[in-house]
């Protein structure tokens, strides 16, 4: 699950980027839109105009699941199911959601099911999370994310299944995006090592602020596929620590500055 | 910071500001984290029924949810007047 509480700090980029990554190393994913209303996974996606049935048709036996999925035309093993756009939100239901999964699971063999959460802590959040065994929580390095993101994982622990039903703890890790290097060393930033100490759990990745994010999404092209890009190179180091690979954090040191620059700042 | 900003003493770095403000207001959500959903209202019911025979200050009262062994006591701690220390109402139930 790909969690912030805030919104804009990047779980539908984030979500698009981690769904494509596993699917580019072989695994079966589905990435799945729980922000019922305001739909945008499917733009980050670049499948908008392909979009007939969606998560809600599927929950509400208009549609098959197999109908709802859209295929991606780039990476083998990926699909996407998009949320409605319904303004009625209380078309989730935990039968429901529980039903897609087994069946996305269970009959049509998929590996991972990456679903993106709407932000806020209402009932879409808080359904995206219920299920989670593991999430990702994307956070920036600024203190209102920080705050939202600690709320978060303090619903992880009281209200997903894993705590209700008294099992394991949803394993979660932390990515930080929008990281500028230079602003931390300028002291106008919050530190990766300062959100991690805030928050209490592992990173996994760093994200630099990058134009090549809006470049992607622009043009519906997730941005791990730009691998000219810090933050395509970023995402593709987050997925292989995801499945075990050891990786170290890159862009977190701001580059050389020159010594004009250094004497009388930028 | 560059050197000229610290020659001409402009120092200010809003990212320490940032990390004790943080600091802070995590400590405080964290002791309210495991409350029970009905503690605001209770809060404000109690204080209604205290208000109707003295005149209070709600912004000098501390409402506070502890765990004492196998009990939940819930204090909440009212001024009843500017001389006098105030008063407690102490609520202590078996879990």
């Amino acid at each position: 699950m790909i969690t912030s509480g805030k919104g804009g700090v990047g779980k539908t980029t984030t979500s698009a980027s981690f769904a494509v990554g596993l699917a580019l190393r072989g695994h079966k994913t589905a990435v799945v839109d729980f922000d019922i209303g305001l739909r945008n996974l499917d733009l980050i996606m670049g499948c908008e105009r392909r979009v007939v049935y969606d998560f809600v048709s599927v929950i509400n036996e208009d549609a098959r699941l197999n109908q709802a999925l859209i295929r991606d035309k780039r990476v083998d093993h990926l699909y996407v199911l998009p949320a409605s756009q319904t303004r009625d939100k209380d078309v989730l239901t935990l039968e429901g959601v529980d039903r897609v999964f087994r069946e996305l699971q269970q009959d049509l063999g998929f590996e991972y099911i990456v679903c993106d959460s709407p932000a806020g802590i209402e009932k879409g959040a808080r359904m995206a999370l219920y299920f989670a065994d593991e999430a990702i929580v994307v956070t920036n390095p600024e203190i209102s994310s920080v705050r939202d993101s600690d709320r978060i994982l303090g619903i992880l622990s009281a209200k997903s299944r894993r705590a209700v039903e008294s099992m394991d703890p949803v394993k979660s890790h932390l990515l930080v995006t929008r990281y500028n290097p230079e602003r931390v060393e300028l002291g106008e930033m919050l530190s990766v090592e300062h959100v991690k100490d805030f928050l209490g759990i592992p990173v996994i990745g760093v994200v630099p602020e990058s134009e090549s994010v809006l470049n992607a999404s622009n043009v519906g092209t997730p941005v791990i596929l730009d691998e000219k890009s810090q933050a395509g190179v970023a995402y593709s180091d987050m997925v292989d620590r995801f499945l075990g690979e050891n990786r170290p954090l890159r862009f977190v040191t701001s580059e050389r500055r020159g010594i004009l620059r250094r004497l009388f700042g930028s | 910071m560059s050197f000229l900003d610290y020659l001409l003493g402009r120092r200010r770095n809003t990212a320490e500001v940032a990390k004790e403000r943080l600091q802070i207001i995590l400590a405080h959500e964290h002791s309210s984290r495991n409350a029970p959903d009905y503690l605001p209202a209770l809060q404000q019911e109690i204080l209604a029924v205290v208000a109707k025979y003295i005149r209070i200050d709600l912004e000098d009262i501390r409402v506070n949810l502890e765990r004492e062994g196998d009990y939940e006591v819930l204090e909440l701690n009212i001024p009843l007047s500017e001389d006098s220390k105030g008063t407690t109402i102490r609520a202590t139930t078996r879990r």
